[in-house]
């Protein structure tokens, strides 16, 4: 609880509070951790696999390979956002399929179904950044301050 | 008739005459599938959008009610209905379709003894012939109301809890006399309760308190012993919230029999793992008391049931402001009449 709502709390309050949140169960830290590493790290070999194909089998380059791997991730995450199977194994995952591109075509996705009937233009089209959005938009203010920093700390390179 | 501070005696026992509860999949996977009138396999059940789907749960609901009561549609003076959504659109849109003269109410999930307590108070005083109570709760149109869209892969936490997709409704009618169906005897009207907790995956914290506020004030009111109720049922506090509540009553020296206590959030999906707390919504305590415990009312199992239905009075823009939860509990005695002649109750 913020600080300063603390502070408006009566006693009263505080002492429920206190009450409540001693028979409440906890968020499994270490395990979500753990299974959140484990799967994060599985999104990434699933794309380093990706990569590997586009870079040995249709003869990209390393580099040139981004692009396509990152692609068949976000189709992949599409898809299964779009069977229903992906926010049940996001409950187990947690972090780790929500911060690789996963979560991000996931917020989209499931953004842009749940608008379509309310209409392709105010409803798909307006909705569908409504949770990525922020990320978008954060996203980029902070590469500004990151660009920002970068030129003035080490100008030319 | 006003009855201490803050409740409603139905001297004239106004008589439950039918309920029916309407549920969807998820409901048809726990403990209570057998008490519901009607399961729907399809979440969607064949409409075209979430709302849609809560709106036929209601339809359905109140169409079974008014079937079972052998009676017809134009006979029923007043329909009380609410939901969860904006301008609680599901029930106005099926009073539309049911063309009654109709009362929208809001009471989040507190609605379905809210809109008892006001049809009992209506055909108590006779200035209604049968009263339609009724509420619905989709998992899917709330999700989307209230928190991510439903594909979302958001981790909830384990104090979260699952809104229950069902429709249900009871019909109010004056006593007959012929003690063939259970009876309204009281009802507490309970106060906005605040204690400061602002998370929305954890209401059944939130709400315990309202709770225990009401219960209180029944006990109060009427002057009843504590072990008065074969069974108390809170809405949906789930496992958290009636966990805190067992342990207020204790604290609070309100004796209520542990072995007398249950909550519907808890009852309605048993173990299963999805539902994390267990279930909530309007549908959660309205299907359980018009479903199963109307069963066992009616079996004979139950002589005398208290229902307190706990309602969270927050809305997804409140919550983002950083607003705290005001919380809601509002209590309902659905009793046998002989239950009361025999020990002499407080009933003519």
């Amino acid at each position: 609880m913020p600080k300063a709502q603390l502070k408006r709390a009566t006693p009263v309050m505080q002492a429920y509070q206190a009450f409540a949140s001693a028979r409440e169960p906890a968020r499994p830290m270490a395990r979500n951790l753990a299974i959140a590493f484990v799967a994060g790290g599985l999104v990434c070999v699933i794309g380093q696999a990706v990569s590997d194909f586009f870079v040995h089998v249709c003869g990209f380059s390393r580099k040139d390979a981004g692009n396509p791997t990152v692609a068949v991730l976000i189709a992949l995450t599409c898809l299964l956002t779009g069977l229903g199977v992906f926010d049940k194994i996001a409950q187990f995952t947690g972090a780790g399929t929500a911060i690789p591109v996963t979560g991000f075509a996931n917020a989209m996705a499931s953004a842009a179904l749940e608008s379509k009937t309310e209409g392709w233009v105010l409803g798909v089209g307006a909705n569908m950044f409504k949770l990525a959005g922020a990320v978008i938009v954060w996203g980029v203010v902070a590469a500004f301050f990151i660009g920002l920093l970068h030129t003035l700390v080490a100008p030319g390179r | 008739m006003l009855q201490g501070h803050q409740s409603w005696l139905f001297e004239h026992q106004p008589i439950i005459l039918s309920t029916a509860a309407i549920g969807g999949p998820m409901e048809a996977k726990g403990p209570l599938a057998d008490d519901f009138d009607l399961l729907h396999a399809d979440i969607r059940m064949e409409q075209k959008s979430w709302e849609q789907a809560e709106r036929t749960l209601l339809d359905e609901a109140c169409q079974k009610a008014i079937e079972k009561a052998g009676i017809t549609k134009d006979a029923v003076s007043f329909l009380i209905a609410g939901d969860l959504m904006n301008q609680i659109i599901s029930s106005s849109f099926a009073a539309r379709t049911l063309a009654m003269p109709y009362l929208g109410i809001f009471g989040a999930c507190s609605t379905s003894m809210e809109g008892l307590a006001i049809a009992s108070l209506l055909v108590n005083t006779r200035s209604a012939r049968y009263a339609l109570a009724a509420t619905v709760s989709h998992n899917a149109a709330v999700e989307k109301h209230y928190r991510y869209p439903t594909e979302y892969g958001a981790q909830k936490p384990p104090t979260a809890q699952w809104t229950v997709t069902a429709g249900a409704a009871a019909i109010v009618a004056p006593n007959d006399g012929k003690g063939e169906h259970p009876v309204v005897t009281r009802a507490t009207i309970g106060r906005v309760v605040d204690m400061g907790l602002s998370d929305p995956f954890n209401m059944g914290a939130a709400m315990a308190p309202a709770a225990l506020d009401t219960l209180i004030s029944h006990f109060r009111d009427f002057d009843l012993p504590y072990d008065y109720y074969d069974l108390v049922l809170t809405g949906d506090l789930g496992r958290v919230g009636s966990r805190i509540l067992r342990d207020l009553l204790v604290e609070h020296r309100v004796d209520i029999p542990q072995d007398r206590y249950q909550d519907a959030g808890v009852l309605i999906y048993g173990d299963l793992p999805e539902v994390l707390a267990g279930g909530s919504g309007c549908g959660c305590s309205a299907s359980v008391a018009y479903g199963h415990i109307q069963r066992r009312l009616r079996d004979g199992e139950l002589r005398r049931v208290l229902v307190v239905a706990t309602g969270a009075l927050l809305s997804p823009i409140s919550y983002q402001q950083k607003e705290t939860i005001p919380c809601i509990a509002h209590a309902v005695a659905m009793e046998w009449p002989e239950a009361l002649h025999r020990t002499g109750g407080d009933a003519p």
